[in-house]
């Protein structure tokens, strides 16, 4: 790039410096409001990666990798004629002949100018902060740096017990270190909590094994005698620790500002208007790096309203402008609920304090409210936050609280209801902050035809910041729904007024065992599309009966009723199953040979099997007649239940593989390719991290480790892609089956109708943690029966092909016509690249004007 | 006038609750068998519009606003099974007349 670049362009440049959560934000918000058309914008990051979601930062130590982290990929970018460039840092703005310098020596000239260069972490100036081993907790890069010295090592030492440093804490936990936490303040958190909640935060981390040392300052770092180091405290005590990680706090980037003469802080940070303009008016600072009203907001909400301000500034909307932000959180550190509401401190004039203190279940509470006891003001949690939403609605809209305004942080005793019903929010309610939306966006999004929490999801972005707002979410959608008359039924169709879930309970524990007896006893009329597949599905879920049986054909929908893939023309394909995708030339030339004789199309499947296309009703059985003389068995694509395991050859071919994934794979689908389910199932193995099987897209992945398998539940490819989330590590091969029996039959048993796991996992209350406990840890005492579940039906597996053809009664539902021998004149074929596929209606026209 | 009933198959032919194809003056027909309706036997065309395709006799019978209807296999429009009319979109498919007399199928030509 040349400064005489811009000129071959008549928009005026925009130039973004620096790409992470907040610059990125910018850019979204620029192409939402079409400003890609009106400015040529360039964005440089002078990381390596392109924006990534720097608040989920630490879960890149425990599975996530840099592409789950990841904000874009830049098709974003590129398909809205942005440019991007990473690894460019900025080191000059001549504000002057408007142009920017870039490390390499290049520059480039620019009409508008937007700094969101962050911050930095600050690293206290003591003497040996800058010996080996000592690191900061900001960037991948950082990360990857902690994890390489962390496997040499065993002691590790945080140096800050504010919010990053805890997390932080965490994460060196997580890496196996023995972890302390050295806080120069007299309580940990100092500027979200009180010092009762410090206190009690304090015994809570203990609790879990981290030294925490408040109060203490660190004089200096120096050799240590039994680890790498050696901290000397002010007060003469000192500790050894192999690895120093410093996270006193953030400082705003704004280096570019005080070469460039731009206003800034005394204490640093960019000095901007409500429009983020700096002293400037070309230049515009948003995040980390800006100062408004002498006040760093060091979270992404706040940036995510600067990015918009400025972005609707520049696109000359000035009604848009940042007025401050609330700086209330909540967060789960060291698996310890913290929350911090407005005036945390109860500074206020004349304020007055409620205070519950639980000291054998550690929590602690605290609620400050105004003089006349009417509003809230702020409030401190510790140990548990399920009080948080309610407390922040109250302080964020300023609604009277109620008479036994205490009532709001004491535990729940009985049924007595706590907390405030969606109802009483006022219509600007804030529900998101990360995207700032309100009640009123959703109820909005709700009339214009959001009918479920994914649709408002999409339309308002609500909950897909920080994701602390799901649970409010969800309710202010349904009781959205409910004002509007939508009726928010769970039924699952007319005829039974249950979920699908009462439904498979009602079956299991009744011992009910066909449509009929389930429609007599606990439903009405005569049953539909919807209900009889899905109770067929239950059954076969639950019995594992011959699904052509007289009492279930009717149940079953075109493709487990005929045990193929209906096609477009009427005709079928058929897919045999190639356990993990391993087959012997043999087979293969059968395939071949049956394909050829039958002239059907042939094609090679993403779940790495053989797909045949094109057989007609009767061809089915004879098909399946040869298939099965050559050994195969029902691929079962046609069924809600489990499709392939793919694979990669693992340690027996390949150089990388750590263990054998191939046999894993075929085991697994051997095990569980009789089960029915709520919808498809695949899986996937991969024999080392380079995931060759693609495992973490999939329903259940696994990943071979040098400590065993990890395993992934929940992924999924196809229309909404979810990466699997990580659900234990490094199983041995027993426990890893154990665990996917539960998992499968929980999913099974809980699911509705046609909801994948991804779906599935996105709506299970609690989530992945929930799902852990219920699976790991036996939470609901289900386990054995989930087990028990599984075994029979691995016990009762049968190839429906096979028990078909032995079956005079149902082969005879596979003729063209009842009355007729001849077949379908409307199935036309013409040949397309050797082989065959249907004839469009023209080609059809035609064939018929020539035979005619 | 007397209708001209046509013997088109035996009641083992037929398959409780679901559809099965048959062809009569060469044309393709579903026919239903539903032993709770009050007819027993219902006939329409075999022929999907929508789909574009010979199938309806393979869709599942399903029973919406008391009416008996199919589910089309390949796009899910539902066929009223005694008219022939789609619930969702204004088109028809034809229907003929059809009893079970002992264990014949009989249907209604012209």
């Amino acid at each position: 790039m040349t400064s005489t670049e811009s000129f071959l362009n008549t928009k005026p440049h925009l130039v973004v410096i620096g790409n992470g959560m907040v610059g990125h934000h910018f850019v979204e918000q620029m192409i939402a409001q079409a400003g890609h058309e009106e400015f040529q914008i360039t964005v440089f990051g002078e990381e390596p990666y392109l924006a990534y979601d720097r608040v989920h930062l630490s879960e890149y130590f425990t599975g996530k990798g840099a592409a789950d982290l990841a904000m874009t990929d830049g098709t974003l970018y590129s398909e809205h004629g942005v440019r991007y460039f990473t690894n460019s840092l900025v080191t000059e703005i001549d504000r002057e002949a408007k142009t920017l310098i870039l490390q390499n020596g290049e520059s480039l000239s620019y009409d508008k100018l937007v700094l969101a260069t962050g911050s930095y972490p600050f690293v206290p100036p003591i003497p040996g902060h800058k010996r080996d081993n000592t690191f900061v907790y900001r960037t991948l890069d950082d990360l990857d740096a902690i994890r390489a010295c962390a496997k040499q090592v065993t002691r590790g030492t945080v140096v800050g017990g504010g919010l990053l440093g805890l997390e932080a804490a965490n994460a060196l936990k997580n890496l196996g270190l023995e972890t302390s936490v050295v806080e120069f303040a007299p309580r940990l958190m100092p500027v979200q909590l009180d010092e009762k909640g410090g206190a009690v935060l304090k015994e809570m981390i203990e609790g879990l094994g981290v030294k925490v040392h408040t109060d203490t300052a660190t004089k200096e770092i120096i050799d240590g005698e039994s680890a790498f180091h050696r901290m000397n405290f002010a007060d003469g005590s000192h500790l050894e620790t192999d690895l120093i990680l410093f996270s006193a706090g953030i400082r705003p980037q704004d280096a570019l500002a005080h070469q460039s003469g731009l206003t800034v802080g005394e204490r640093g940070g960019i000095s901007v208007n409500n429009h983020c303009q700096t002293s400037d008016e070309d230049i515009y600072a948003i995040g980390e790096c800006a100062l408004w009203n002498n006040r760093i907001f060091g979270l992404v909400a706040p940036g995510y309203a600067m990015a918009k301000s400025a972005a609707g500034h520049l696109m000359g909307d000035a009604g848009v402008t940042f007025t401050g932000a609330d700086m209330s959180t909540k967060l789960k550190l060291l698996g310890c609920d913290v929350g911090s509401v407005g005036d945390a401190h109860a500074q206020s004039q004349g304020c007055k304090v409620f205070v519950y203190q639980d000291e054998i279940s550690q929590s602690y509470r605290k609620m400050v409210v105004s003089e006349d006891g009417k509003k809230l003001l702020g409030a401190v949690l510790v140990g548990d936050n399920s009080y948080y939403d309610t407390l922040l609605q109250y302080y964020l809209n300023a609604i009277d609280l109620p008479e036994q305004a205490q009532a709001l942080i004491l535990p729940t005793m009985g049924d007595a209801p706590v907390g405030l019903g969606v109802d009483a929010l006022p219509a600007t309610a804030s529900i998101c902050s990360c995207h700032n939306v309100s009640k009123q966006d959703i109820n909005d999004a709700v009339c214009s035809g959001a009918l479920s929490v994914g649709d408002v999801k999409g339309i308002t972005k609500a909950g897909t910041g920080c994701g602390g707002c799901a649970a409010l979410l969800k309710k202010v959608v349904d009781n959205e729904l409910l004002a509007l008359g939508v009726e928010v039924s769970t039924d699952i169709c007319e005829h039974f007024a249950y979920t699908r879930q009462d439904l498979y309970n009602l079956v299991k524990v009744g011992g009910i065992k066909t449509f009929a007896e389930l429609l007599n006893q606990h439903g009405k009329g005569h049953g539909c599309e919807i209900c009889k597949p899905a109770v067929g599905s239950i059954l076969a879920s639950v019995w594992n009966d011959y699904v052509l049986k007289k009492e279930h054909i009717s149940l079953q929908d075109t493709n487990d009723r005929f045990l193929a893939n209906m096609q477009k023309d009427g005709t079928y394909s058929i897919v045999p199953r190639i356990p993990g995708g391993e087959i012997t030339p043999d087979k293969l030339i059968v395939l071949g040979e049956v394909a050829k004789e039958y002239g059907l199309y042939t094609k090679v499947t993403g779940g790495q099997r053989i797909d045949l296309f094109g057989a007609t009703l009767p061809q089915l059985p004879e098909i399946w007649e040869k298939l099965i003389a050559a050994g195969f068995e029902t691929g079962q694509a046609y069924g809600k239940s489990l499709r392939t395991v793919k694979s990669c050859v693992g340690s027996t071919w390949c150089r990388y593989g750590v263990n054998d994934s191939m046999k894993m794979a075929i085991d697994l689908e051997n095990r569980y390719k009789g089960l029915r389910s709520p919808h498809k199932i695949k899986f996937a193995v991969s024999g080392c991290t380079r995931e060759c099987a693609e495992a973490q897209s999939k329903d259940i992945g696994v990943i071979a480790t040098e400590g065993g398998w990890n395993l992934y539940v929940c992924g999924n490819g196809g229309m909404k892609p979810r990466h699997g989330d990580l659900f234990a590590k490094d199983l041995d091969d027993e426990t890893l089956v154990k665990y996917i029996d539960r998992v499968l039959m929980f999913y099974t048993k809980t699911a509705d109708r046609l909801q994948r796991t991804s779906v599935w996992m996105d709506g299970l209350e609690g989530g992945l943690d929930y799902l852990k406990d219920v699976v790991i840890n036996d939470k609901l005492g289900l386990c054995s029966e989930l087990e028990a579940s599984m075994q029979h039906v691995v016990n009762t597996f049968q190839c429906e092909w096979k028990t078909t053809l032995q079956d005079p009664e149902a082969l005879k539902t596979f003729r063209q016509f009842v009355n007729y021998e001849g077949s379908d004149s409307n199935v036309v074929f013409v040949e397309e690249r050797s082989q065959m596929r249907p004839a469009t209606e023209a080609e059809k026209q035609q064939l018929i004007a020539k035979v005619g | 006038m007397t209708t001209p009933w046509k013997l088109i198959c035996k009641q083992e032919d037929l398959i409780e609750g679901a559809g099965v194809a048959a062809m009569v003056n060469g044309e393709q027909v579903a026919i239903f068998y539903v032993p709770e309706s009050d007819n027993k036997v219902f006939v329409i065309g075999n022929w999907d519009p929508v789909g574009k395709a010979n199938v309806l006799s393979r869709g599942l019978v399903a029973h919406l606003q008391n009416q008996w209807v199919v589910a089309s296999p390949l796009y899910k429009q539902h066929f009223v099974l005694a008219s022939g009319e789609c619930l969702e979109e204004d088109i028809k498919v034809p229907h003929w007349q059809a009893k079970l007399e002992g264990n014949e199928v009989l249907i209604a030509v012209n």
